[in-house]
């Protein structure tokens, strides 16, 4: 990638150090719990020890008796206000405070304000809740079968735990190329339910002034605008409108979708200091965040491969079962309750597709949210790429000859896939035979031959992975009704300096710096003299926020389109103040200059001075310009991943020896905080596939409900990533760039469990679930006789 | 609920504070003293965003009652940075791109600080030891480990 900009100027492609950074080193951040307002109130929360129970009595005297304790809200409390239900994202509904009954382990059940955060944990002891037990649903097949207890008894005329049937593609074709299929290879897969855990938990404070009837939250939010809305939608009809609500997102400590939904805490926070008129704070635990906080995955899919004996392959059939726990609250756009699943064919030209997904309630918390992954993607990518593998291994080619067979050829694209997404540009050969290059692939395969022959268990996997980032368009894409485009806002003060405001939200991705860059690049002014605000909805544009990779993709283009507005401006002034026509104006970064007598030039400081100082008669005066982007079709990031393990025979321990990431994002920003992104989604790509996993005992009480159970890699088993790039720029978006903040999230779990089942292979195994702790892995080893 | 009366230094700078018994050294901190770089990510004593320097050693700072600090010494992630100098890890933080959310980067970065007290050209292993009681959700480690490397280049050259 060509770098037209100097250092100083830091454009796009410097890996320029991150702005936010000084105040993070310093403990200067600004994160929702440190801030204190004047005569502010704490928040705890009595939650559930059943997954299923009718509520009898909440008895909150011996509470209300604490010194300190002001009041405790329950959904009695909430439904004179009718508050005690909301949406959810996905249009379904959700309790904020039960009325009658709880429907998961951990559920809020009331709500305790005092004046210290001590005080309010001793309120929530006091209170005395009387529940009678319900018969617990927590598989979801057993769910759909008849006779099962039915869990949202509140809508009218739900007989049964069915939430939505969807599908895609041609069945009757799909159905033709297996009958006529030389080869069929057919796997289940179980995607467990796992939480993003961001080291900052969610939390608020909601600080509602009685004389102007303004409502400032504070809030732990990857969407404050959308979450505005949604506010004064539920709350309109007790005077909260939407002028008088002001969400702000202060520096936020990691979201990784989890920040998306609304939780009851923000709304029950809330309605208290609108009733009590006083700032009330509420901060999550770890244990709250685990167990209460929305899921991501919990996908039981079937998947159905057909191809030629030569391993071409011909089409792909995939079933699948959605455990949605108590309400559907996936951060989907609303024409998809199952995400952009129907990515599922991959990076690979089949012909012939068919999808369904059949979403269900069950008695745990509220589930479809992301982890770290544009909505479903990951699901699919690790289906594909498993039932690629099994497809290399009964027909006995290597499985990077296989892909190599199979992809998508880059004269193809744009490319029409069989389940309807227009793929925007790949390369996808050059980026495995990269992979395969960095990490000596034929080299690997020998040693493992060696290995194997000495009984040493060694595996490589590989995964090629196509994404599917940066939603909208709008025509497609909205969040209860909202569509999805994003927007960006930029104002050049006289001396030339700039600030930037945008409707999104980083959570740790280097926005501040990246805009800059954007902004950089368009106008030549300094990244350095680019101030970027975001999270703000009294001051930044409205926007849909930061979650499914989507910030450079629709806001960044938005920064360059509102930067191209000035440009045609500052284009017009530089011709007034050097008396020549526009069009004998050229541009190079940082100024125009006139067309064969290039001294003759205004740098874009001058033509900032001149716009507030000197602007021609007729002109408006100012230099400023909003972008409200609206993507003509979704970017297509891709990669090729490969692992090498060495698994333990004694322990059935998985060692991540090497794993190599060549990742294509298109034209890059800040190769630096490129690089750092996909550092930290291979961690969270390896989570999962190795410690990561939130269960249910028969009774719906959570497994892997603190840090002790659930098990989030240290920098011990994290391996020392290695990446490299290909570039291949997204031919519709204004500067060529993609997502990316996700791709290794979606990427590495199938390279990583290719390459434990590569390791296995020999004693016939074709597949592992994930997580693969040594215990699975030692079970597997143990019925092939390998382990002790 | 009994209440006592604890000096103790912090950043150098003396302190005295009447606490309940209970009350936990990271809420002193931070919610008494107004310290707010140490942070709070679990209840049990697992993601180390409240690690500081207790006498010296790192210790996590939300299972240590306020009580037990009376007459000790702590250093905070607010006491790294010394006449407008950064620290050799603040800047290894910085030019490294060790940090993305910020969130764990407090606590990452005291454990860091003592890790070299101690050992001043550790392997990568054991830095990746040191920090294995610190969770980060955003880097991976790797550039978190290429912090601490850098830091530990800097500080010999100080200190030859």
């Amino acid at each position: 990638m060509k770098i037209d900009t100097t250092p100083e100027v830091s454009g796009m492609g410097h890996s320029m150090k991150r702005k936010e950074d000084p105040r993070f080193i310093r403990g200067k951040g600004n994160y929702v719990d440190d801030i204190q307002l004047p005569g502010m109130l704490y928040m705890d929360i009595v939650r559930s020890p059943f997954a299923h129970a009718k509520i009898k009595s909440i008895n909150t005297e011996k509470a209300l008796k604490i010194p300190g304790v002001l009041a405790v809200i329950t959904g009695e409390t909430l439904a004179k206000y009718n508050l005690h239900w909301m949406p959810t994202l996905m249009s379904d509904t959700q309790m904020v405070l039960p009325v009658e009954k709880v429907v998961y382990q951990s559920q809020e059940v009331a709500a305790v304000i005092a004046t210290s955060r001590y005080i309010a944990a001793d309120g929530v002891d006091a209170v005395e809740v009387d529940y009678e037990p319900l018969p617990v649903v927590v598989d979801p097949f057993k769910a759909l079968e008849p006779g099962a207890t039915v869990i949202r008894t509140d809508k009218k005329d739900k007989k049964d735990n069915h939430i939505f049937h969807w599908e895609v593609g041609d069945r009757a074709a799909t159905e033709k190329a297996f009958a006529e299929a030389e080869v069929v290879v057919k796997q289940d897969c179980y995607i467990p339910r796992i939480h993003v855990a961001s080291i900052e938990t969610c939390g608020c404070i909601a600080d509602f002034d009685r004389v102007n009837g303004k409502l400032t939250v504070y809030m732990t939010t990857q969407a404050p605008h959308a979450i505005r809305t949604v506010f004064a939608l539920v709350a309109g009809h007790v005077g909260l409108s939407e002028e008088r609500i002001r969400i702000i997102s202060p520096d936020i400590g990691g979201g990784f979708g989890g920040k998306v939904p609304v939780y009851p805490g923000y709304v029950i926070a809330t309605a208290a200091s609108v009733v009590i008129g006083k700032p009330i704070k509420w901060i999550e635990d770890r244990m709250e965040n685990l167990q209460a906080d929305s899921f991501a995955r919990d996908y039981w899919m079937k998947a159905e491969l057909a191809a030629k004996k030569d391993g071409t392959i011909t089409a792909l059939r995939i079933k699948t079962l959605a455990d949605h726990g108590c309400a559907d609250a996936a951060a989907n756009p609303s024409k998809f309750p199952a995400g952009l699943f129907s990515i599922c064919t991959g990076s690979y030209d089949i012909k012939h597709a068919f999808a369904e997904v059949d979403g269900a309630y069950t008695n745990k918390p509220p589930g479809g949210v992301a982890y770290r992954c544009s909505f479903r993607v990951t699901e699919a990518v690790h289906m594909i790429e498993r039932v690629t593998d099994i497809l290399a291994q009964q027909l006995k080619m290597d499985p990077a000859e296989l892909r190599l067979k199979n992809f998508i050829p880059k004269e193809k694209f744009p490319y029409q896939s069989a389940l309807g997404w227009e793929y925007d540009s790949g390369d996808y050969a050059r980026a495995l035979k990269l992979a395969m290059e960095r990490i000596g692939y034929p080299a690997l395969r020998k040693e493992q031959a060696e290995k194997r022959a000495r009984g040493e268990l060694m595996g490589i996997g590989i995964s090629s992975f196509t994404e599917i980032v940066g939603a909208g368009p709008s025509k497609h894409f909205d969040i209860l009704g909202i569509k999805m485009f994003d927007s960006a806002e930029i104002r050049i003060h006289p001396t030339g300096k700039a600030i930037a405001r945008f409707g999104t939200k980083s959570q740790g991705q280097g926005h501040e710096t990246t805009y800059a860059q954007i902004i950089a690049e368009e106008l030549g002014i300094p990244a350095s003299a680019v101030q970027i605000e975001e999270g703000d909805t009294d001051t930044a544009p409205y926007g849909l926020g930061t979650y499914a990779s989507r910030s450079t993709p629709t806001a960044g283009a938005a920064g360059a389109m509102a930067a191209r507005k000035i440009r045609e401006k500052a284009k017009k002034i530089a011709a007034h103040l050097l008396e020549v026509s526009p069009e004998d104006l050229v541009w190079e970064t940082g100024k125009f200059s006139v067309r064969g007598a290039p001294q003759r030039s205004k740098t874009i400081q001058e033509i900032a001075f001149a716009a507030y100082t000197n602007h021609p008669q007729g002109m408006e005066a100012g230099l400023e310009a909003v972008c409200y982007y609206d993507p003509p079709n979704l970017t297509f990031p891709f990669g090729s991943y490969i692992c090498v393990v060495d698994i333990d025979r004694g322990t059935g321990q998985v060692k991540i020896r090497r794993f190599m990431a060549v990742d294509d994002c298109g034209n890059i920003i800040n190769p630096m905080i490129v690089d750092g992104q996909i550092h930290g989604g291979l961690s969270m790509g390896m989570a999962p596939a190795l410690m990561e996993e939130i269960s249910y005992d028969e009774n719906g009480n959570v497994q892997g409900g603190s840090f002790m159970d659930y098990l989030v890699p240290t920098a011990m088993e994290t391996p020392s990533w290695e990446t490299d790039k290909t570039v291949t720029p997204s031919p519709h978006h204004p500067f060529g760039a993609k997502g990316v903040g996700e791709s290794a999230t979606v990427g590495a779990p199938p390279a990583i469990v290719n390459a434990v089942v590569d390791a296995l292979s020999h004693l016939g195994v074709t597949h592992v679930e994930i997580p693969m702790t040594p215990e699975r892995v030692w079970r597997i080893l143990k019925e092939k006789g390998v382990a002790e | 609920m009994a209440m006592h009366t604890i000096k103790l230094t912090v950043n150098g700078e003396p302190h005295e504070a009447t606490v309940e018994s209970r009350l936990l050294l990271v809420h002193l901190l931070r919610e008494n003293l107004r310290l707010t770089g140490t942070h709070i990510g679990c209840d049990t004593t697992h993601c180390g965003a409240c690690t500081i320097l207790f006498d010296g050693q790192p210790v996590k700072s939300c299972t240590v009652l306020a009580v037990q600090a009376d007459g000790r010494q702590l250093i905070t992630v607010e006491g790294l940075e010394k006449d407008n100098k950064l620290s050799a890890i603040q800047d290894g933080f910085y030019q490294e791109h060790g940090l993305q959310c910020g969130y764990c980067t407090p606590g990452m970065m005291i454990t860091g600080t003592a890790l070299l007290e101690r050992n001043n050209s550790p392997s990568e292993l054991e830095i990746r030891e040191a920090i294995s009681g610190n969770l980060c959700r955003c880097t991976g480690y790797v550039n978190i480990v290429k912090a601490i490397q850098h830091a530990a280049r800097a500080t010999k050259q100080e200190t030859p």
